[in-house]
């Protein structure tokens, strides 16, 4: 969970589809759990496409491939549209990844993200496509995620991109705080804007 | 600047954090079974108690059974999840519409119906649909259930404030096209990525001619577009349907209200990051082919010739062909309702579609009505008897086949015309397909067997 984020590098799993939904993320069968078990979710993570109908795992899914792993998740643009399932981050989060990298995050799901301590990356479509064809022609392939520079860099090719993440999530994540910790704390600041507004 | 958007969102800032989001004041947060019970332990492990607890409305939807509603739900896990939410709801003080409440129904059907969303709110729910809530004229969406813990720990949220879109559809709506299918024409024109990072402003004629069910179903939807919300500004159409609800201010109360009420539009002079138009007379009856919302068609129209991987992925799993045209294509499964399109005015469009007609031969269909409110209003006015007469069965209210949580899934491989929100991949069961449509097309569909235009039938 809140896990101090600072530089990452690591090998990457690729998922070079567009659009994938939290619902392949985490189908909704899995959403009845009433406790934040993240190894459960992290079982679950893309399950439909993980494994075949009869439970046994489909050779031709990435995460069933031996030759990828890493705590980076590279995926096509668009990346957690649909649901707002916070499971779905929870399950990225439960599998071991601390990074997805795409050219284009869903809002909800990018919140999402952030808020379980998971940093979503958003990069060009030019160096996604790029960092996709590293990782196909090396397997082995290192990217570097370094929070404070606010740079990933892919190291076969040695591009680098700047990223954005706002100042204060970034205190946030590489501190290990988080937004319910600020807001308790400014429940005064709540209490004066109250009084001094006139809602319907 | 200058929009309905900002004036409603800044009267809630609380306060701008240095170099990140704002803490943006929450009116009304709903919260149902799925989304809350991790935000609960959380305040339990920080020894919080909940803010503003008259603020939070508590009810389930996801999980509950479409009948047999008195007996205790079957799943054991689901019924595990539903019976966590009312003794949450009891320990934290909050109000909660259980299960065999006369007060229960989809969140975002009865909120509105009750009359506790109302125009210049802020509103949340751990429920990408919250959106829905925007007809009223507030400013409403989805949120993680980290965020709902935020919520119920501050009434306040930290969110980016998110960009400004207006939607203007212009003309009048042709016989036969719902709000539903504007719904589905904007997705396939903006992708289901063309409005991330917005709140949209719908507006123009067709959007001021709709009633409040239209505009609760067309500001549903605008998450499928990737927009975080949907709004409408309220007018007479909202006033009335407002008035004399539960919830509703009363008396002097309810002439303030509406005065205010009444400022809440864009200015004459507001200025939208983006702003796109569209006619009516570009809409027809849609459909859907593929596995998101935006891969839409009219339905008279075939699917595109060709695409990318992605679009490929999609047909196979949905066993069509590029090209191909999807009238008079075999369904197994109708589906009407859901926050999407489960209210008084849905089930009136599918009864005026079969009545006097009957049930085709190998369909299964499942009504279900959004509320027990909805539920009550059938009856009253005879659209059960029609109904009946026709083959179909009401059933007990809930979220239902939407999404494959309770026992409505839909069998791998079988084709549903359903009108709800969604049609990913096993979004409606493990393997199952899923076209997305108005309550006509599915009342086409639920008599005649096959994908049929409805404006043959009305």
């Amino acid at each position: 969970m809140k896990q101090k984020f600072n530089i990452i590098t690591s090998t990457c799993v690729p998922l070079p589809l567009e659009n994938v939904d939290t619902d392949q993320i985490i189908p909704a069968r899995f959403l009845k759990a009433t406790t934040r078990e993240e190894k459960f979710f992290g079982d679950n993570l893309f399950r439909d496409w993980r494994y075949n109908a009869d439970g046994t795992p489909n050779a031709q899914f990435v995460l069933n491939n031996p030759d990828y792993s890493g705590c980076i998740l590279v995926a096509g643009k668009n990346f957690g549209s649909g649901s707002s399932r916070e499971h779905a981050a929870w399950a990225i989060a439960g599998y071991g990844f601390r990074v997805v990298i795409s050219s284009f995050f869903a809002d909800i799901h990018k919140n999402n993200e952030l808020n379980n301590f998971v940093l979503p990356v958003q990069v060009s479509e030019d160096f996604l496509r790029e960092l996709f064809e590293s990782i196909k022609a090396d397997p082995k392939v290192v990217v570097e995620v370094d929070l404070p520079r606010q740079t990933v860099t892919n190291m076969a090719t040695n591009r680098s991109e700047h990223f954005d993440i706002n100042g204060y999530k970034k205190h946030c994540l590489m501190n290990g705080l988080d937004d319910i910790d600020f807001l308790v704390q400014n429940r005064q600041k709540t209490e004066e804007w109250e009084h001094g507004s006139k809602l319907c | 600047m200058n929009t309905l958007f900002d004036k409603i969102w800044d009267k809630h800032v609380v306060q701008q954090v240095v170099d990140g989001p704002t803490q943006l004041y929450i009116d009304r947060l709903y919260c149902h079974e799925v989304t809350s019970p991790q935000a609960f332990d959380g305040m339990r492990a920080r020894g919080l108690k909940c803010f503003r607890p008259e603020k939070i409305y508590c009810m389930p939807d996801h999980n509950t059974p479409t009948h047999d509603q008195d007996k205790p739900i079957s799943d054991p896990v689901s019924k595990k999840q539903v019976d966590t939410l009312r003794q949450n709801a009891c320990e934290f003080g909050l109000t909660h519409y259980g299960m065999n409440s006369r007060d229960n129904g989809i969140i975002h059907v009865v909120g509105p119906e009750k009359g506790l969303s109302l125009p210049g709110m802020t509103i949340v729910c751990g429920d990408s649909h919250t959106s829905t809530h925007g007809a009223m004229g507030a400013v409403a969406f989805g949120i993680g259930t980290s965020e709902v813990e935020m919520v119920m720990a501050s009434q306040c949220i930290l969110q980016q404030k998110p960009k400004s879109m207006r939607i203007s559809i212009n003309g009048k709506l042709g016989r036969g096209v719902t709000a539903k299918d504007v719904a589905l024409y904007l997705m396939a024109q903006l992708t289901t990525s063309g409005a991330t990072g917005y709140f949209v402003e719908y507006a123009g004629d067709v959007v001021r001619s709709l009633s409040m069910e239209g505009r609760l179903t067309l500001c549903n939807l605008s998450i499928e577009m990737g927009a975080r919300g949907g709004f409408i500004a309220p007018d007479e159409t909202t006033f009335n349907y407002i008035k004399g609800r539960e919830f509703a201010p009363k008396g002097e109360e309810w002439d303030k209200a509406v005065a205010y009420w009444r400022t809440l539009k864009s200015g004459s002079d507001a200025v939208f990051d983006k702003e796109l138009v569209f006619d009516a007379i570009d809409i027809e009856p849609r459909i859907t082919y593929g596995t998101n919302p935006g891969m839409g068609i009219g339905i008279t129209e075939t699917i595109p010739s060709e695409g990318d991987a992605n679009f490929d992925k999609a047909l196979s799993y949905m066993g069509f062909t590029a090209g191909q045209k999807l009238l008079g294509t075999k369904v197994d499964y109708v589906f009407l309702g859901a926050c999407t399109n489960g209210r008084i005015e849905d089930f009136r469009a599918f009864a005026s579609i079969v009545k006097g007609r009957k049930k085709a031969d190998g369909i299964t269909a499942w009504l279900v009505p959004g509320s027990w409110a909805v539920d009550g209003q059938i009856r009253e006015e005879g659209l059960d008897k029609i109904l009946e007469a026709a083959g179909f069965a009401i059933r007990q209210p809930g979220c239902s086949a939407c999404l494959a949580m309770n026992d409505d899934k839909v069998p791998a491989g079988k084709l549903a015309v359903s009108t709800s929100n969604r049609n990913f991949e096993g979004r409606q069961g493990p393997g199952s397909r899923t076209i997305l449509a108005s309550p006509l097309v599915a009342a086409a569909a639920a008599v005649t067997g096959v994908i049929t235009d409805p404006r043959e039938l009305l």
